[in-house]
């Protein structure tokens, strides 16, 4: 983690992305690869102190309004950023309003340099500037109220909204316009953390009012006069064309505006959804459909398999593992398997789209403003500035909405453009759930040898799954000697393999031509499951108790062992359960946290149920732990959703599922208990929104085995 | 046709077999009712009629002229409906998208059951999802409302 400081204040990463808009990319960086990078580079740029009119204006009216950099779509970004800027503000938290940014330069990521959210970064990147952000602005005010009193601004303080001196009091709203005048000071000292009044206590969100109510702004909720919404056939398979369409039936449909074909299919403008989605059905399309319609789910598993087979490129070796394993007592070897996932944001894609002489506006669940913006920009031959980006609220992000091809957008501007109106685009569920963009498929083999003492001499693992990044500005930074760093993160830098003399993870990044995602913890999602349950399988055959051969490997992991005591000993670990219950447990960092699960499991005629998870979680600084928890619990639910249930499949290159009755999301009914328990800690903060997701497949599949002496390997787990 | 919704009346211009859902939001501007799936699998679209919940992307409008609608728009007027309140109080919300339909579940099973057990909770909403996994504080929060209800 430390080599997040380094980088943390520089922009870096520049990069040009076709046409007059420069594009700065730079995304989620495994710690390995930012380390890299800062070793490479020379001494960072001095840090820049924000301005703080970018992220805060204060009202007349005594408001305080937080511009937030980042998305807000669950996570709770809304609520944190506040609490950083009113612990240094020390503004009256019921007067704090909450905007999204406009998409703009002042709100690039303090380390990747472009506008966006994602990889569980935007407490940590956000942590100093935010808070300088107010401490400034409240040297500002103070200095406006001294100036005014003429007396030394050192004898005042800020509280609770008003600028205090001995008796005179002065609040904030009346400063504001002689604050705003004066030159932000060049240096401001930030509270140490015993003077904390905020970050660390639990904070209800900011954001609660407006979505019990029906008035938060969703990209689907966007209304205006002259709006159209139009819906797009696409290519039944990935990569087909239009050949030929008729759209007499289509045009004929009450409501429907236009027809226009765009590079994506054929989109039918109407008035209203209903008319753009029965026109749309009612298109008779002649699709070109090219070699995607031979894409098989069965076909492929083989391919991965016969690849599984050979070493791959190398992502991480030590010593000499053929040796090792001939010298071997007990050898395992297994093989792992998750399939293709569509994210399923309850809020289906969508983008507004409003061209305009001088330029174009776009409103939209987005985490990924910089590049949507350039990408709109190329579509219309507008400069960058030129196109306002409103970001709504997002009906769940998970790395759906933040897309390098900035695809939901692109098509929205090009239908926008050819109907020469302003157009929403709007995905049905089908067109979500067959619409691309999964994470990707995987599998692994396993081999390990064990030493007399039970614990692994040998460790050989080779993972088969599409690369993320390949294809994307991300490649040339990200991809290092063919190892795409997001495929085997988890797994090549896996804290067990420090344990293991002789150990090799390789790589295969098979091409089957399917548009794949960064999804809810990325490559976590499947490194955790694998090693998390191979781990079990080892302590079994060496005849020792899960969490005791994971102390062991962990023995100089401080920090894993840490959340692994406090999940167990939460859980009671090793005291008896009710007739029939099971449990399992997993430990697995991500995102500079570190969380172990243990889970209570019961199964019955081939049902796997869960009742209750308790999770330990280490996050460094804790801003909000009501927040923290809510992500516990979410990320259980995430994961317990792909761990129960969760496949997309293919036949004759079409997707098979296509709506929630068979790519089925947990529900209520089957919510296990969530006891999220929270390690207090001074270490700087890791990432909190995907950190739940990795442990859970891999604590129920192990509590699966204890109650069944069945070791499944393959998600969605099936005992039947 | 006519509609009453929020206990206004609305003269709408559309084919009978328009789904409500649609008519709401695109017809009348009242976007809290979400869409979700269409066809009855995740309750995002959840109304009331006549104080039932109700899924309002598989019904037509033309079932439902006369009768009356509410939407999450309707649900309170001055004062936040007690489930509104529960749900602020227990932090339930994360991206929102599928709370509308909760909510309108949760209101109409405590129309019917003052004092849900934990096995009326389970049966009145596992039709609503959500993708965030809000489930837990959901729980929380209708017991939650119940207490103020009945206060
Ligand atoms: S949108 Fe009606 S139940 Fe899903
Ligand atoms: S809060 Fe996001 S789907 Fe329920």
């Amino acid at each position: 983690m430390d080599a997040f400081k380094d980088v943390s204040r520089r922009q870096f990463f520049r990069a040009s992305a076709g046409g007059a808009a420069s594009l700065v990319i730079g995304f989620y960086l495994p710690a390995r690869s930012i380390l890299a990078m800062a070793q490479e580079t020379a001494a960072p740029a001095p840090a820049k102190l924000p301005s703080p009119n970018a992220f805060l204006r204060i009202g007349a009216d005594e408001s305080v309004t937080v511009l937030l950099a980042h998305s807000e779509m669950g996570q709770g970004i809304w609520t944190t950023l506040p609490i950083l800027i009113a612990e240094e503000l020390e503004c009256d938290w019921s007067k704090i309003r909450v905007e999204h940014a406009p998409a703009a330069p002042a709100y690039f990521h303090t380390a990747f340099g472009i506008q966006m959210t994602g990889g569980s970064t935007s407490t940590w990147s956000e942590f100093d500037r935010y808070r300088q952000a107010g401490a400034l602005a409240r040297e500002m005010l103070i200095q406006a109220a001294a100036a005014q009193w003429k007396v030394d601004p050192k004898s005042c303080r800020a509280e609770e909204g008003f600028v205090v001196c001995g008796g005179k009091k002065l609040s904030f709203g009346k400063l504001a316009a002689a604050a705003q005048k004066l030159t932000p000071p060049s240096r401001v000292e930030l509270k140490t953390s015993k003077e904390w009044k905020r970050i660390g206590k639990p904070t209800r969100r900011l954001d609660s009012r407006e979505k019990v109510t029906g008035r938060a702004e969703f990209g689907l909720d966007v209304r205006f006069p002259g709006l159209m919404t139009a819906v797009v056939a696409r290519a039944p398979v990935f990569g087909g064309k239009v050949k030929s369409f008729r759209a007499e039936k289509a045009k004929a449909t009450p409501g429907v505006k236009a027809v226009v074909q765009v590079p994506s299919g054929v989109a039918v403008v109407a008035e209203h959804f209903w008319a753009a989605k029965v026109g749309r059905d009612a298109l008779e399309i002649e699709w070109d459909l090219g070699p995607g319609s031979e894409l098989d789910t069965e076909k492929m598993r083989e391919d991965f398999r016969a690849l599984s087979q050979k070493p791959g490129l190398k992502a991480a070796a030590a010593g000499d593992v053929e040796t090792a394993m001939r010298g071997a007592g007990t050898k395992i070897e297994a093989e792992y398997e998750l399939p293709y996932l569509a994210h399923a944001t309850m809020e289906p894609l969508n983008c507004t789209v409003k061209p305009g002489r001088d330029g174009c506006e776009i409103w939209t669940g987005t985490q990924f403003q910089t590049g949507d913006q350039a990408a709109a920009a190329s579509v219309f031959g507008l400069e960058t500035e030129q196109v306002k980006i409103h970001t709504t609220f997002l009906g769940g992000g998970f790395g759906r909405r933040a897309t390098p091809s900035s695809h939901f957008v692109v098509e929205a501007a090009h239908v926008a453009k050819s109907a020469g109106m302003p157009v929403k685009v709007v995905w049905t569920r089908e067109d979500d759930m067959r619409g691309g963009y999964y994470r990707p498929m995987w599998m692994h083999r396993l081999n390990a040898g064990l030493g007399g003492d039970g614990l692994p001499i040998a460790w050989r693992q080779t993972i088969v799954g599409q690369s993320i990044l390949e294809g994307t500005p991300f490649a040339k930074m990200m991809i290092k000697e063919g190892v795409d760093e997001t495929s085997v993160e988890g797994a090549a830098d896996s804290p067990y393999l420090k344990a293991i003399p002789n150990h090799w993870i390789g790589l295969h990044s098979p091409r089957p031509g399917i548009p794949v995602l960064w999804w809810r913890s990325v490559g976590h999602s499947h490194t955790g499951f694998v090693v998390e349950s191979f781990v079990d399988e080892l302590a079994g055959a060496a005849k020792l108790d899960p969490l005791e051969y994971r102390r062991r490997l962990l023995k100089d992991h401080p920090r894993h062992l840490g959340v692994l005591n406090l999940a167990a000993e939460k859980a009671g670990w090793g005291n008896p359960l009710p007739q029939g219950t099971f449990r399992g447990i997993a430990v697995h960092e991500s995102f500079g946290s570190f969380v172990a699960q243990v889970a209570e499991v019961s199964v019955e005629k081939n049902r796997i149920r869960v009742h209750r998870v308790v999770c330990a979680v280490d996050c460094g600084i804790c801003v909000n732990p009501s927040g923290v928890a809510a992500q516990m619990e979410s990320g259980v639910v995430f994961g317990l959703t792909a761990a129960l249930y969760g496949e997309v499949r293919f036949k004759e290159g079409r997707v098979q599922q296509s709506n929630f009755h068979d790519y089925p999301l947990l529900r209520l009914h089957e919510m296990p208990r969530v006891e999220t328990h929270i390690v207090a800690s001074s270490e700087k903060s890791g990432g909190i929104g995907e950190t739940g997701v990795p442990p859970i497949a891999p604590a129920v599949a192990n509590a699966v085995f204890a109650a069944t002496g069945k070791r499944i390997r393959r998600l969605p787990l099936r005992l039947a | 046709m006519k509609l009453i919704v929020n206990g206004k009346e609305h003269e709408v211009m559309t084919p009978g077999e328009t789904p409500l859902l649609w008519v709401l939001r695109d017809f009348l501007g009242l976007t809290g009712t979400k869409y979700g799936c269409g066809m009855a699998q995740c309750g995002a679209c959840t109304v009331h009629i006549d104080d039932q919940a109700v899924r309002s992307c598989v019904l037509p409008v033309g079932a439902v002229a006369g009768r009356s609608v509410t939407t999450i728009e309707g649900l309170s007027s001055a004062e936040l409906h007690p489930v509104q309140r529960a749900w602020i109080e227990t932090d339930v919300v994360q991206c929102g998208y599928c709370q509308p339909g909760q909510i309108m579940a949760a209101a109409a099973l405590l129309k019917v059951k003052a004092k849900p057990s934990d096995a009326d909770i389970d049966a009145a909403l596992c039709g609503n999802l959500c993708r965030c996994g809000t489930y837990q504080r959901i729980r929380a929060a209708v017991r939650r409302a119940s207490e103020i209800a009945g206060a």
